[in-house]
């Protein structure tokens, strides 16, 4: 067992007795990275010197006896929309933010560096975050390191390949539509995104401000909680952060071992509706009866609103809440500028033609026409009344369940190419996933199986708001059964 | 719901993003298939449901109105495009014909 293959947790054990360093683990990652990122592409940005005097300087301190942060010399890839001031870009995969330099560091990535993390540089994604693929990136796209023809998802594809190729043990990414869960998913690493508020957004870059969350990929449960530990809590920059009067944060890891008892797990019949494939339905079965046999008692239940009719719901709302988002991309104050135009008006068109890829241009005028005067009522209007019908299908649910279950997409991962020739049919990766967004609930996925031809299969459980701690406890039940993190991608030297 | 060529080229002015001539059908064609799919919310029927922004009850928040150091000019300034002292350098916004 190579130091990689150490998962966040049991590096962190290995460091404390003084097995290995911070700097030896570092060494590996950025090793790691150099010898895949030119096929997998995991990385945009690598800052190797910056990662190396971070991991001496957690080395010393450790050498020193001075009190150490929960991720101290862990090394950790942030995905490119979150602000870093050290100097490495953010571009949001996009070649209007192309040259930027953030002038100020994100409040995640501010907690990752308080609690010691050595941040290995920026990971890939759609452009924006706007994507299921991360084909939509303007640098290239990201390759699934289970069979680098295939996509590893999206918008966070970077970040979950980064982790299952085992470039990083933990990694940041964020999720408006199911960004971390379905990449996590395709990937066969574990995501989580967290209540809606639960951590702060400030210095991510703003997609849709009312359904954009962070949180972190792991190859474990429990890499996953650590990495939520370090990032939740309030933040008065972000207006949206709950206060921890209200909503304390808990300590995720110290209870994950127990069991939640009793459980009664939500089955939503539309999650396995048309357009699920047989082989990723069987896997997630075989999930679902692991629980059963645990002495959980599975409930079908009804969800109406939460599939087509939230993906339709979604692609209004999100579109809109980007139109605005997105006008500050004007070529004033940061930013690409064009050369050539002939006026202000000119120079906003033309700066924003040319620094904006197809997806982004067509979400932000998808998003101005549904705004727009004479089609606000019936199209941005009607969106928030389903929203709110979407939210109550998980008020009753949670009434009868303390967490719901399903696959997190409706197929494995898809081949490079397949889905860019029609918007609708790269929206529709997204069916399981965008009604917690759109309802503020948490949601994880979890690695539970491969398909025939060797691809991960993902489940995803969803409970009810600033419930991370069950969602945990409940995902690690699965986890003790059945561990898959064990198996590695062929690209990082598993069996082919 | 098909767009027309010219509802497309209102769409994208109000975006402020320029299109070539040859993209405008082929995003009139795609923006049209999205918008027939979202359409279907039309099925619902919502008359007695109240818009919802945001799914957990959010209050506005204040602080004391007291001054606190903001971006510093010289990191404010940072990424300008085009730079005069203190100021972002940008094209006329207004007309010389226009009245004062």
């Amino acid at each position: 067992m190579t130091i990689t293959d150490l998962t966040a947790c049991q590096l962190r054990d290995a460091l404390r007795e003084g097995r290995t360093s911070a700097r030896e683990a570092t060494d590996a990652c950025l090793a790691a990275i150099e010898r895949l990122n030119p096929t997998i592409k995991a990385f945009l940005s690598v800052d190797s010197g910056a990662a190396r005097r971070r991991a001496d300087e957690i080395d010393r301190s450790r050498a020193a006896r001075e009190p150490l942060g929960l991720l101290a010399g862990i090394p950790v890839a942030v995905k490119d929309n979150m602000c870093t001031a050290d100097g490495q870009p953010t571009t949001c995969a996009s070649r209007i933010l192309a040259a930027w330099r953030a002038p100020y560091d994100a409040h995640v990535v501010e907690r990752l560096r308080a609690e010691g993390a050595v941040v290995l540089g920026k990971t890939n994604l759609d452009e924006f975050a706007m994507g299921s693929s991360t084909e939509n990136s303007a640098f290239g796209t990201t390759r699934n390191p289970w069979d680098t023809e295939r996509v590893p998802g999206g918008s966070s594809g970077g970040s979950a390949a980064a982790v299952a190729a085992r470039m990083a043990p933990l990694a940041l990414g964020s999720d408006t539509g199911g960004s971390i869960r379905q990449p996590a998913s395709l990937c066969g690493v574990v995501g989580l995104k967290p209540t809606y508020g639960r951590v702060s957004r400030f210095g991510l870059v703003a997609f849709a401000s009312s359904l954009d969350q962070i949180g972190p990929f792991g190859r474990t449960v429990a890499d996953a909680a650590l990495l939520l530990q370090a990032t939740a809590g309030h933040d008065p920059r972000d207006s949206t952060s709950v206060s921890e009067k209200d909503q304390p944060v808990p300590d995720y890891l110290a209870h994950l071992e127990e069991p939640v008892r009793p459980l009664r797990i939500g089955v939503p019949r539309e999650f396995f509706g048309a357009g699920l494939d047989p082989e990723v339905e069987a896997v997630v079965r075989a999930a679902l009866a692991v629980y059963e046999r645990l002495g959980a008692k599975l409930v079908e239940i009804g969800l109406p609103h939460s599939t087509e009719f939230a993906i339709a719901t979604y692609y209004i709302v999100a579109t809109s809440e980007a139109s605005s988002n997105l006008a500050r991309y004007d070529g004033v104050h940061y930013g690409r500028r064009s050369s050539d135009h002939s006026g202000l008006i000119d120079m906003y068109m033309r700066s924003r033609a040319q620094g904006f890829g197809d997806e982004v241009k067509r979400r932000i005028m998808l998003g101005t026409y549904a705004l727009s005067a004479g089609y606000y009522d019936a199209y941005y209007k009607k969106a928030l009344r389903v929203r709110r019908l979407i939210r109550r299908d998980f008020e009753e649910a949670f009434a009868r369940c303390d967490c719901i279950m399903g696959p997190t997409s409706p197929t494995a991962a898809f081949p490079i190419g397949q889905r860019t020739a029609e918007p609708l049919a790269m929206y529709l990766s997204d069916v399981y996933t965008v009604s917690a967004n759109l309802a503020a609930v948490p949601g994880a996925s979890l690695p539970c199986g491969f398909t025939r031809a060797g691809l991960p299969v993902g489940l995803q459980i969803l409970s009810d708001v600033f419930t991370e701690d069950r969602l945990l406890r409940i995902a690690r039940m699965y986890e003790r059964q059945a561990e898959w993190s064990g198996r590695a991608p062929p690209a990082a030297g598993g069996a082919a | 719901m098909a767009l027309s060529r010219e509802e497309v080229l209102k769409v994208a002015t109000l975006s402020r993003i320029r299109l070539a001539d040859g993209d405008v059908e082929r995003f009139a064609g795609q923006l049209s298939a999205i918008l027939d799919y979202v359409d279907k919310l039309r099925r619902l029927d919502t008359d007695r449901v109240e818009p919802l922004a945001h799914a957990l009850p959010i209050q506005n928040v204040l602080r004391p109105d007291e001054p606190r150091p903001g971006l510093a000019p010289d990191l404010a300034l940072g990424g300008a495009p085009d730079r005069a002292g203190d100021f972002f350098k940008v094209p006329r916004v207004l007309d010389e014909d226009a009245g004062a």
